[in-house]
C-alpha cells in the first residue's frame, strides 16, 4: 500500500506554547483514519498544519510523496485535498446548489475558461448528483444560511467531496449533529468511501462514530501520540484511558 | 430582485427605450414630451459616466466586500490619459482602451502589496494613493497642465458622425453604459461572481474550497478600478476640460457612499447611488453650499436605519408583509476580525 | 547640523501631536473594531469650538481651551459613540465606515458653513520666545508642545497600566470575550475609549491650530497622518502608535525642507507603502499568521 499522506516530524508552537511536539504518521490509500484525544491536545492545530492553514515551526507534510509543505490551502485543495471545518462554514447566503458549484468550480478548466463559459462550470449534473446522494433534493434552491445545522453539516461534507478529492479531512464532522443525522452521516461516508477509495482522516470527540467509522485510529495528547492502532486495541490502552480520564 | 425573472427583459426593454428617447421632443407624434434640454441631456450623460465607476466600485465592495478610497484618482488617470492621448492626435477608442488597461495595472500594482497583508489595508493604501495621484495631477505640469488644467478636449466622431452635439455624446456613453453593465453582468453570474462573493461571505473556506483568495481579491480591485478609468476616459470629452479637483480625496469618499447609498451588492445599486448624487446637488440648488452637509446627514441616517440602501428600502417597503427577520445581508457586510 | 537639529525637534513636535491623534485612533480600533474615517475631522474641530468660545461668547482663551476639550469629549465621544456607532456596530464593518466616512464629510462642511472657509489664526498656550542653545534656536512655543503632549502619553499610559479601570480596558482591547468572562464591564471600557479618544483629538487640535493655523479642510491631512502613524506602527498597539506619530512628524518636517515643497505631503504616504511592502505588520508589531 502507498501512503498518500506521510506527515513527517510536525510541531507548530505559539509564542512558547507547543501545541504540537513532532508528529509523525502515514495514511493509506482508501483508509479511514481517525485521529483522537482530550481538549487541547493539538488536533486542530495539526490539522491546520497539514492544510496549509498554519505554517509547520518543524517538519514535513507530503502528499503522494511529494513535499506540500508551505503551500496554501487553495493550492493544497487544488491537488486534490478537500477538508470540512469544525464550525460551520457554508456560503450562507449562496443556494445549497451554488454552494456546491463554488465547490468544485476550480477544478474546472482554466480560470480564463470559466469566465466564459457556462455559469455552472458544467458542475450542474454533478452538483445536483451530490445534493441527491446527501438526501437534500428538497433543499437544492434555498439559502444555505436557512438550513438546520444539521443539514448545513451535510452540505459541509458534500462541499468536501464536490472536486473529487484523493484526500479528505474531516475536523469533528459528528459535532452537535442529532442522532437520525449522524447515522445518515456515517452511512453516506463510509459508501462514499467505498465508492470512490477516497482517503479520509477523521477528527473526532464522539468515540463511537469515530470506532465505527474508522478503521485505525491515532490517539494525541499534550502534542504527541501517544497510541495508535485499531479501534478495539485503542479502547484498551491505558496509556489512552488515562490522558482521558485525566492525572 | 423583486421584478420576475419572466418580466425581466421587458422590463430592461421599456427602460433602454425611455433612455434613448430621453433627449427626444415627442410633441411631434402627439406626446407631451418636449425632452431633455442641452443641460438635461449633459446630466443624464454625467449621470451615466459616474454609474460607470460607481459600477467598479460595487463589484469591489458589495461584491467582493473590499473597501477602495480611490475610485475618483483611478477616474482621473482614465480622465488625463484620454485627454493626452486624443490631443496627440490618437483615436479615443485607443484612449479609451489605454485608460482602462492604465488603471487595471495601477489597481493590480496597488492591490498586490496591500492584500498581502490584511484586507482594512487596502483602504489605507487606496487612500494613500488617492492623495498621491492628486498631487501628481496638481505638479506635473508639463504633463497635465496643473491647476490649470487640460482644456479643449475634443470629443470623436463615430463613423463619421460628430459627437459633438450633446445629444450624440449621451447616446454613444448610453451605448457604452449598456455595453459595461452587460459585461460585469456576466462577469458577476459567471464563477468568477461566485468566488467574489464566497471571499466576501467566508475567505477561509473559499481558500479550502481551492478558490485562490488572493487572486480573485486582486482582479475584482482590477476590473471594479478598470471600470473608474473607462468612466474617467468618458469624463474628459464630457467635460471637454479636466482639472485635478474632480479626481481628489473627497469624490473618491463619496463613490463609496454613492454606492452604499444605492444598495452595496444590489447590481442596479450603482445606477440609483449615481442618480442621487448626480442630481442631489441639481435638488438641492436652494440650499447652496449645504448640500454636502445634508447628504452626509442622509447617509449617516441611511446607515442607521438602513444599511441596505434605497434598493433595500424599495424591497422592503414592496414586501412589507414577509415577517420581519434581521437583515442577513447586513451580517455579511461584516467580516472577522482581523 | 544646526538646521538639521532644528528640524528634528520641530519634528517631534508635531509628531508628538499625531501621535495623539493615533492613539486615539488605534485605541478604538482595538476596543470596538472602529475604523474612524472621521479621525482628521475630529482633530481639526476641537479648535473651532474654542474659537466659537472666544468670538461668539466672549471667553478668554484659557476657558476656551477647556470649553473646546469639554465640548469634543462630548460631542466627539459621548455623542459619536451613543448615535453613531453604537447603533451600526451590529451591522458590521462596511456601515460603519460608511457612516465614518459621511461623518467626516459632514464635520468638515459643518466648519465651513457654521464658522469659516478661511484659514483661522489661532492663539498659542505658550509665549512666543526663541531660545538658542549651543547654536540651535528652538522655539518655546515647539518645547510646548513637546511637553504638553508627551505628559498626555504619559499620563495616559501610566492610567493604562497603573489604574484598575485602565488595565480592564486593556484587557477589553485585548480581547473583550475574555475581559467579560473576567468580570470587566466592557461596555463602559468601550465608552470610555471613546472619551479618551475625544478627549487625544481636541489636545491635538488645540497643539496643532497655532502651526497649521484653523481649517476646515484640515482633517485631510491630520487624519492621513493619523492613519499612517498608526499603520507605521504597527496599528494594534499604543506604543506603535507613538512611534509612528513621531516618525510622521519628523520625516515631515525634513521633507518640507529637503523635499520640493509640492511633494512634501507625499512622503509620509510613500514611507506608508514601503512599511506595507517591506515589514507591513509595522516597526513594532509582531508578525502573525496569514489570515488566510
Amino acid at each position: 500500500m502507498t501512503a498518500v499522506l506521510e506527515v513527517r516530524d510536525v510541531a507548530k508552537s505559539f509564542g512558547g506554547v507547543h501545541a504540537v511536539q513532532g508528529v509523525s504518521f502515514d495514511v493509506h490509500e482508501g483508509e479511514i483514519l481517525g485521529i483522537i484525544g482530550p481538549n487541547g491536545s493539538g488536533k486542530s492545530t495539526l490539522f491546520n498544519c497539514i492544510l496549509g492553514q498554519l505554517t509547520p515551526t518543524r517538519g514535513e507534510v507530503r502528499v503522494d510523496g511529494k513535499s506540500v509543505t508551505g503551500l496554501r490551502p487553495s493550492e493544497l485543495n487544488r491537488l486534490g485535498i478537500s477538508r470540512t471545518f469544525q464550525l460551520l462554514q457554508v456560503f450562507p447566503q449562496l443556494t445549497v446548489r451554488e454552494n456546491l458549484i463554488l465547490a468544485g468550480q476550480e477544478h474546472q478548466g482554466s480560470r480564463l475558461g470559466r469566465l466564459f463559459g457556462a455559469r455552472d462550470a458544467g458542475l450542474g449534473a454533478a452538483a445536483d448528483r451530490m445534493i441527491a446522494f446527501f438526501r437534500l433534493g428538497h433543499l437544492a434552491q434555498e439559502s444555505a444560511g436557512g438550513l438546520s445545522y444539521g443539514q448545513q453539516k451535510l452540505l459541509d461534507a458534500a462541499m468536501a467531496f464536490m472536486a473529487g478529492p484523493r484526500l479528505v479531512l474531516l475536523d469533528e464532522p459528528a459535532g452537535g449533529v442529532n442522532l437520525t443525522m449522524l447515522a445518515s452521516l456515517k452511512e453516506r461516508l463510509q459508501a462514499i468511501n467505498s465508492e470512490t477509495r477516497a482517503t479520509f482522516v477523521v477528527i473526532e470527540h464522539n468515540m463511537e462514530f469515530v470506532m465505527s467509522l474508522c478503521s485505525r485510529i491515532i490517539v494525541l495528547a499534550e502534542g504527541k501520540i501517544i497510541a495508535e492502532g485499531t479501534p478495539d486495541a485503542v479502547r484498551r490502552d491505558p496509556l489512552v484511558i488515562e490522558a482521558y480520564l485525566g492525572h | 430582485m423583486t421584478i420576475p425573472a419572466k418580466l425581466a427583459w421587458p422590463a430592461l426593454a421599456v427602460v433602454a427605450l425611455l433612455l434613448v428617447l430621453a433627449p427626444v421632443d415627442l410633441t411631434g407624434i402627439g406626446i407631451p414630451y418636449p425632452g431633455l434640454k442641452r443641460y438635461g441631456t449633459y446630466i443624464m450623460t454625467l449621470w451615466l459616466v459616474t454609474a460607470i465607476a460607481a459600477m467598479g466600485v460595487n463589484l469591489i465592495v458589495g461584491y467582493a466586500g473590499l473597501e477602495t478610497l480611490a475610485q475618483a484618482a483611478f477616474l482621473g488617470i482614465g480622465a488625463y490619459t484620454t485627454a493626452l492621448m486624443v490631443k496627440a492626435g490618437l483615436p479615443f477608442g485607443l484612449a479609451f482602451a489605454a485608460s482602462g488597461a492604465a488603471a487595471f495595472v495601477v489597481g493590480i500594482a496597488l492591490g498586490f502589496p496591500a492584500l498581502r497583508v490584511r484586507k482594512h489595508y487596502l483602504a489605507f493604501v487606496t487612500l494613500a494613493f488617492s492623495v498621491l495621484a492628486w498631487l501628481v495631477f496638481r505638479n506635473e505640469q508639463w504633463l497635465t497642465g496643473g491647476v490649470m488644467g487640460l482644456p479643449d478636449i475634443s470629443r470623436p466622431s463615430l463613423f463619421g458622425i460628430s459627437l459633438r452635439r450633446h445629444v450624440n455624446f449621451y447616446w454613444f456613453v448610453l451605448a457604452i453604459t449598456a455595453a459595461l453593465t452587460f459585461v460585469l453582468w456576466w462577469i458577476v453570474r459567471s464563477p468568477w461572481g461566485r468566488a467574489f462573493m464566497a471571499l466576501r461571505e467566508n475567505p477561509i473556506r473559499a481558500e479550502s474550497l481551492g478558490i485562490d483568495v488572493r487572486l480573485y481579491t486582486l482582479l475584482a480591485f482590477a476590473i471594479g478600478s478598470a471600470y473608474g478609468g473607462m468612466a474617467g476616459s468618458l469624463y474628459a470629452p464630457l467635460v471637454e476640460f479636466i482639472d485635478p479637483n474632480p479626481f481628489a480625496l473627497g469624490p473618491s469618499l463619496l463613490f463609496m457612499l454613492m454606492v452604499v447609498v444605492g444598495g452595496v451588492g444590489r447590481f442596479a445599486g450603482p445606477f440609483v447611488g449615481a442618480a442621487v448624487a448626480v442630481l442631489l446637488p441639481e435638488w438641492l440648488r436652494f440650499a447652496e453650499g449645504f448640500y454636502l452637509l445634508i447628504y452626509a446627514a442622509l447617509v449617516m441616517a441611511m446607515m442607521a436605519f438602513c444599511p441596505t440602501g434605497i434598493l433595500g428600502l424599495v424591497e422592503r417597503l414592496l414586501a412589507p408583509r414577509r415577517r420581519t427577520q434581521a437583515d442577513p445581508k447586513a451580517s455579511l457586510l461584516g467580516e472577522a476580525k482581523p | 547640523m544646526a538646521d538639521f537639529l532644528q528640524l528634528i525637534i520641530a519634528g517631534l513636535a508635531t509628531g508628538a501631536i499625531y501621535a495623539l491623534a493615533a492613539i486615539g485612533f488605534t485605541l478604538l480600533w482595538q476596543t470596538s473594531q472602529t475604523i474612524n474615517f472621521a479621525q482628521g475631522e475630529f482633530v481639526m474641530l476641537p479648535a473651532f469650538f474654542a474659537l466659537i468660545a472666544m468670538t461668539w461668547f466672549g471667553l478668554p482663551f484659557a476657558v476656551a481651551v477647556i470649553v473646546a476639550i469639554a465640548t469634543a469629549v462630548l460631542l466627539l465621544g459621548l455623542v459619536f459613540k451613543l448615535v453613531v456607532v453604537q447603533p451600526l456596530i451590529k451591522q458590521g464593518v462596511l456601515p460603519l465606515v460608511i457612516s465614518t466616512i459621511a461623518l467626516s464629510v459632514l464635520l468638515k462642511e459643518g466648519a465651513k458653513d457654521v464658522y469659516s472657509a478661511e484659514a483661522q489664526p489661532f492663539p498659542t498656550l505658550f509665549p512666543d520666545v526663541t531660545l538658542s542653545v549651543a547654536g540651535v534656536s528652538v522655539s518655546l512655543a515647539q518645547i510646548g508642545v513637546l511637553v504638553v503632549a508627551f505628559g498626555t502619553i504619559v499620563a495616559l499610559q501610566w492610567f493604562l497600566g497603573a489604574t484598575r479601570t485602565g488595565r480592564q480596558m486593556q484587557a477589553t482591547a485585548q480581547n473583550p470575550t475574555v475581559a467579560r468572562i473576567l468580570g470587566v464591564a466592557v461596555e463602559r471600557m468601550i465608552l470610555y475609549t471613546f472619551l479618551i479618544n475625544a478627549a487625544l483629538a481636541a489636545m491635538a487640535s488645540i497643539l496643532i491650530s497655532p502651526i497649521y493655523l484653523a481649517k476646515f479642510s484640515n482633517g485631510e491631512s491630520l487624519g492621513l497622518a493619523a492613519f499612517v502613524a498608526a499603520i507605521v506602527g504597527g496599528f494594534n498597539q499604543v506604543r506603535g502608535a507613538i512611534v509612528g506619530g513621531l516618525l510622521i512628524g519628523v520625516v515631515d518636517n525634513l521633507a518640507a525642507a529637503y523635499v520640493s515643497t509640492s511633494y512634501r505631503q507625499a512622503v509620509p504616504l510613500i514611507l506608508l507603502v514601503l512599511i506595507i511592502l517591506f515589514r507591513p505588520q509595522g516597526l513594532l508589531g509582531r508578525a502573525e499568521e496569514r489570515a488566510v
